[in-house]
């Protein structure tokens, strides 16, 4: 017999409130009026979405504001089958990046609008480089949820 | 390259649940291993250089400070790295700095995690902001799935030779943890067990992925002068290479990954290495996931971009082949996350000088070690050979 040792069952429950800053603040205003806004480089020309800032890789600040495409085609996908602390939502659900039309660089968000329980089913509804499009909430917080998901456009 | 460097010893606790012990009592297993290894005592020690990977992983957020007895850092100078996955190869890489630099001789560097008392999937989702990664991180699985399923698409790999490939890696390390007495997972399996596994994040399955496992790695690393007086094999560090992405996942190409080409490409330069698959004896790569590992092996030059399934298949990367990778069973098998990437340098170190029991390559003169980590962000590898 292994003797069994004892356990303490602990929490570290902290609040947060965490600053949007002007950049993340519009961008979510947008999302309350359906847009989805990306920021353009003055230097490399692309456009960034979700807006920043400033490019990553030029180090100068994007100050063009421009609405993107809410349209995009699927670069890559993959179907979360297990339950962790904080999920976004229930399993099964399928994450994907979308390479929104006209954007230069790739969105992260959920795909849906179709049974998610069978994979099977799901590999016929979800192919890499098939054309999304955002599905936005009736009620919408200014947060990232308010597009529910991305649905393959028919 | 700075002052010659070389891994004079190494100590593993053994990986897996351990709930037998308090996180110090399995840190300090870990100290007391290299410390037998090598003879030396906490006196010969210079500075000391530990880490954890979030250290929320366990609740408690300052680990070096709990530690401090644990790591007998009582009166040292003493520094903390954390870089996520990569956080033991940054570990390396610290002592080495402070070796190389001159400004100490002697130094313990400790990677250790306790993954077991809490919830690693949701640990790792906090290493993103909350207003827009967080949620689609979906922990580990969810970014490298979506990584290898971009490197798949790229280099038009088919669905079933990816996965028949995978299935082979996954096969082949569970069979090789069986020769390393420090593994978490021993379990003999099969393809089709392997194959039809529960899914995680497709197409990664339970067989696909590494378990959240206990455990610690303590290696010392001594300047020249030291080295040599100990008289004994030691593995000399000939090259080392770290580079990170930008933060979004979005932005960076994932599938010919830049961080990883990069960071191996300037430990190359380092130590002379021009042709990797034909001068590498044997490789230690950071592997949590099947798909994601084929996907390195083109990074590190090992393989032509969309070669890998193709030569995993031809069983270069098995341990009898050409280049044999994670002979100890690797990440797939253990995977105490702070500890995982000093063990790819402490199995490196073993290799080269001769030490890997059972899973020895015979004759292994120069090793590659890898770790890698953050949203599919980081990447660091150190080269390890017998001769400085």
């Amino acid at each position: 017999m292994v003797k069994e040792y004892k356990t303490i069952k602990t929490q570290v429950a902290l609040p947060y409130e965490i600053a949007y800053g002007a950049t993340w603040t519009r961008f979510f205003e947008g999302f309350k009026e359906r847009k989805i806004y990306g920021t353009k480089c003055p230097q490399c020309a692309r456009i960034l979405v979700p807006a920043r800032a400033f490019c990553p890789r030029c180090f100068v600040d994007t100050e063009d504001w421009v609405e993107v495409s809410q349209e995009g085609s699927l670069v890559s996908w993959n179907y979360v089958n297990y339950r962790y602390f904080g999920m976004p939502t229930e399993p099964p659900y399928v994450g994907g990046l979308i390479r929104l039309d006209g954007t230069d660089v790739g969105f992260l968000h959920l795909i849906g609008g179709f049974g998610l329980s069978d994979l099977e089913e799901v590999k016929k509804n979800v192919k890499s480089g098939m054309k999304v499009r955002a599905v936005w909430s009736d009620e919408r917080q200014g947060n990232i949820m308010d597009i529910r998901y991305f649905e393959p456009i028919k | 390259m700075g002052r010659a460097v070389a891994v004079v010893g190494v100590g593993q606790t053994r990986h897996g649940r351990r709930m037998d012990v308090s996180y110090p009592e399995l840190v300090r297993e870990g100290v007391m291993a290299v410390f037998e290894d090598t003879g030396l005592t906490p006196d010969d020690i210079d500075g000391v250089v530990s880490g954890t990977m979030p250290s929320m992983m366990e609740g408690v957020a300052l680990t070096h400070f709990y530690f401090a007895d644990a790591i007998q850092a009582v009166g040292k100078p003493v520094l903390k790295t954390e870089t996520c996955g990569s956080t033991g190869m940054s570990i390396a890489h610290t002592a080495y700095y402070w070796i190389a630099s001159g400004m100490a001789d002697v130094i313990l560097a400790v990677g250790h995690e306790k993954m077991n008392e809490g919830d690693s999937q949701a640990t790792m989702t906090t290493v993103a902001e909350p207003f827009y990664q967080r949620p689609f991180i979906s922990g580990a699985p969810g970014v490298f799935s979506m990584q290898s399923a971009i490197w798949k698409d790229r280099f038009g790999l088919s669905d079933e030779k990816v996965r028949e490939a995978a299935a082979y890696i996954s096969k082949t390390h569970h069979d090789s943890a069986f020769d390393n007495p420090y593994a978490h997972i021993k379990i003999r399996t099969t393809i089709e067990q392997i194959v039809n596994a529960r899914i995680i994040t497709y197409p990664v399955r339970l067989l696909d992925v590494c378990p959240n496992s206990d455990g610690v790695c303590a290696v010392i690393f001594a300047s020249e002068e030291k080295a040599r007086k100990m008289g004994r094999k030691v593995a000399w560090v000939k090259g080392i290479g770290y580079r990170g992405d930008e933060y979004f996942f979005g932005d960076s190409d994932k599938a010919e990954w830049v961080s990883a080409i990069e960071a191996a490409k300037q430990a190359y330069a380092q130590a002379g290495i021009k042709n990797p698959r034909k001068e590498l004896d044997v490789a230690e790569v950071y592997n949590p996931f099947t798909f994601q590992e084929m996907m390195l092996y083109e990074c590190f030059g090992f393989a032509a971009p969309g070669e890998a399934p193709d030569l995993v298949l031809k069983g270069t990367f098995a341990r009898q082949g050409e280049l044999p990778c994670d002979p100890s069973g690797g990440v797939l098998c253990t995977n105490p996350i702070g500890a995982s990437g000093l063990i790819r340098v402490a199995e490196a170190a073993l290799q080269v000088t001769g030490k890997g029991g059972a899973h020895q390559v015979p004759g292994a003169r120069l090793a590659l070690a890898h770790a890698m980590g953050g949203v599919a962000q980081f990447n660091g590898v150190m080269i390890l050979g017998s001769e400085l």
